[in-house]
């Protein structure tokens, strides 16, 4: 298997230093509290958040694990299901919330909400709400990294419904005949939108793991447990570091679990709407499923490992999740207490 | 100074000209750039002169994404109605991502594609798909419809900071004309009064301005003054010059190389009416008629609008009492 980057054997765990577990468990605990947050948001404060929103639960470990290969100036492009990824880039909080909740003071000034969140000066700019579409935005970053030989790749995350999209394929030939600075990062959470992947992917038809598409265009490709952050960062680090060398793409699938519904509930206002059970068992009537990856869950599972060998004690571990609790719960008042934007503003931003 | 250029030079001097100037520009499509000898691969390297395949979605995607990260992609389609296997990427993502963004992002790209290729080639590769475009906040469209105006147009739309549809008629290709010497800029949603003239103003977009000033000049024999205005971008829409002239002339003829439903001539015609309703005796629309457009050749020039129509239908307006001081 001449283009294999990684087996999916367990990777050696003590490649990593302390202070980067600790580092990549604060994120990844940072993205939980965030994404329950807003998923209360529903229930507290009703009508507060308008729209659709995405979480990213349970994939945390796919998200951090990749971004901790990350350079300080490399882009990160990911889907609409997008607060996890600026989270790790240092975005303030309050701006991120604010943004959910439609306000004055959010990242895009009340413009793009839950979906279109962007903080191009952190190297994030932007996503699509379109599925898949992101990933030709992606590769056009990329595009512009090596016609400027900057130094700088392309961390682009999708999921495995967006790799049904003729953007995903034809994106992934041009990126490997140009031999662009990028890493696609598959994110499987096995259910695109309600349907689960069985249903709608060929290689999952057919047994096969999903990263398998890399073979159509020559590239890399290989699947990795996506809910071991390690595990991750050794086969994403494989991946950039190939990138960086200018030997051009690789598709990574990172396997875990949406722990969350696909969104919250479509309705029609005033109805109110909130997040409904996951599909696994509110369209499959398949608890044990659900029950099984939750108990994989990778915060919970980082951390375990974490205290069992050493890495990180029990009120180390406790201090990271109170200062992240407290830092979402100033997030919430700080995005409550911003004004909502003045109507006539709608009109500012069309053109450059 | 100017010289006498062809159409297609006019447009590739403007490429030229802006790719020396910025090193950010960079030019790509489906079969081009593909050999050493090619003149752009030779001037500009081949990190900034690609060949694409045959993917429109992600060549229009990816220039998007280069033009959020800080280069100009020019994006050679060649036939306008290939983006429509990637409208999402035209439509619903350059145009919007600024404004989702709040601001902080822009999209610098011109998407270029030839349109109205009425030469035999029947129902899919004639078409004249800008009215699917020009309602797009956040989009520019231009038709430029001489040689000078395809450069000066293409320069604008290269320096824009947003997504510009340019779109030349094929059918003007190879026509020659004055272009002024060294840069020359036009602005994008500025119209351009073609032929100055008081008894009837006709609003012409694409191939249809040669054809309303070739109609003008037969007219002007029958002591008929037409002003020939050609609005050059259909977004931004120019109305007040527009709007001026009908003032004037107090008659309209609309030529519009697409079918009439949804056309470009009916939102002019709408601008009108709000805005000069009582200065109107008389306005015409000439489009095509609503009909795909068909392969052999009787049946196609049936369909197209042509100078005898416009001729016509400036009859047919100063035949109309003029509205009472």
């Amino acid at each position: 298997m001449p283009h294999k980057i990684a087996q999916r054997s367990a990777p050696r765990k003590q490649q990593v230093r302390r202070d980067q577990l600790a580092w990549m468990y604060t994120q990844m605990v940072r993205i939980r509290e965030f994404e329950e947050s807003v998923k209360r948001t529903f229930i507290e404060h009703p009508g507060v958040i308008r729209g659709h929103s995405h979480l990213g639960d349970g994939a945390e470990a796919s998200i951090v694990g990749a971004l901790s290969t990350r350079h300080p100036t490399d882009f990160v492009m990911p889907s609409y299901r997008c607060h996890g990824y600026p989270i790790v880039l240092g975005t303030p909080l309050c701006n991120m919330m604010a943004e959910v909740f439609g306000r004055k003071d959010g990242l895009c000034h009340g413009f793009g909400g839950s979906m279109h969140l962007a903080d191009p000066a952190r190297y994030f700019p932007g996503t699509s709400g379109m599925v898949g579409q992101s990933i030709a935005h992606a590769t056009g970053a990329a595009l512009t990294a090596q016609v400027k030989n900057s130094g700088q790749i392309v961390y682009c995350f999708f999921g495995d419904g967006a790799s049904k999209q003729g953007a995903f394929f034809e994106s992934l030939n041009m990126a490997a005949v140009w031999k662009l600075p990028i890493v696609y990062v598959l994110e499987n959470n096995q259910y695109q939108a309600y349907t689960h992947f069985r249903l709608e992917d060929a290689n999952a038809a057919a047994g096969d793991r999903l990263s398998k598409k890399a073979d159509a265009f020559s590239m890399p490709g290989a699947t990795v447990d996506g809910t071991d952050p390690v595990a991750v960062r050794t086969v994403i680090a494989k991946a950039a570091k190939r990138a960086r060398a200018g030997q051009g793409p690789s598709l990574v699938e990172t396997k875990f679990y949406r722990l969350s519904a696909h969104g919250n509930l479509i309705t029609v206002p005033p109805l109110p709407t909130q997040f409904p059970e996951h599909e696994a068992v509110a369209v499959y009537g398949n608890r044990k499923e659900f029950e099984q990856w939750k108990a994989k869950d990778p915060v919970k599972g980082f951390r375990a490992r974490l205290l069992k060998d050493g890495a990180l004690s029990e009120a180390a571990a406790r201090r990271i999740e109170s200062a992240a609790h407290a830092e979402v719960e100033e997030a919430v008042e700080f995005a409550l207490a911003s004004p909502l934007p003045a109507p006539e503003e709608a009109l500012e931003y069309v053109y450059a | 100074m100017a010289k006498e250029m062809i159409y297609a030079d006019a447009i590739a001097a403007a490429i030229v000209e802006e790719m020396q100037r910025d090193p950010n520009v960079v030019f790509y499509g489906q079969n081009m750039a593909l050999t050493e000898r090619d003149p752009m691969l030779q001037k500009f390297g081949k990190e900034r002169v690609r060949v694409a395949p045959i993917s429109e979605t992600a060549e229009i995607g990816i220039g998007v994404g280069a033009a959020l990260t800080g280069l100009r992609p020019i994006v050679e389609l060649w036939m306008s109605e290939f983006m429509l296997v990637a409208f999402d990427q035209v439509i619903n993502e350059a145009p919007r991502l600024r404004y989702m963004s709040g601001g902080q992002v822009s999209v610098p790209m011109v998407l270029k594609a030839g349109y109205g290729f009425c030469a035999g080639w029947a129902g899919q590769h004639s078409n004249c798909i800008y009215h699917t475009m020009m309602g797009i906040p956040g989009l520019k469209v231009v038709v430029p419809s001489t040689p000078a105006d395809a450069k000066g147009l293409m320069t604008a739309a290269i320096r824009d900071d947003n997504p510009v549809v340019y779109l030349h008629p094929y059918m003007l290709t190879l026509d020659k004309g004055e272009v002024p010497d060294g840069e020359y800029v036009v602005p994008i949603g500025l119209a351009d009064i073609k032929r100055t003239g008081s008894d009837v103003t006709i609003v012409a977009i694409g191939w249809m301005v040669k054809k309303a000033l070739a109609a003008a000049e037969r007219l002007a024999a029958q002591n008929i003054s037409a002003e020939v205005i050609d609005p050059r971008a259909l977004a931004p829409l120019d109305v007040a010059t527009i709007v001026n002239s009908v003032k004037k002339t107090g008659k309209v003829v609309l030529v519009d190389q697409a079918p009439r439903q949804s056309s470009a001539a009916a939102v002019i015609a709408g601008e009108i009416a709000e805005h000069a309703v009582g200065s109107v005796s008389a306005l015409r629309m000439v489009t095509a008629l609503d009909a795909p457009i068909p392969y052999s050749e009787p049946l196609e020039n049936y369909v197209v609008p042509n100078e005898d129509k416009i001729v016509e239908a400036v009859r047919s307006v100063m035949a109309q009492e003029a509205v009472a001081a």
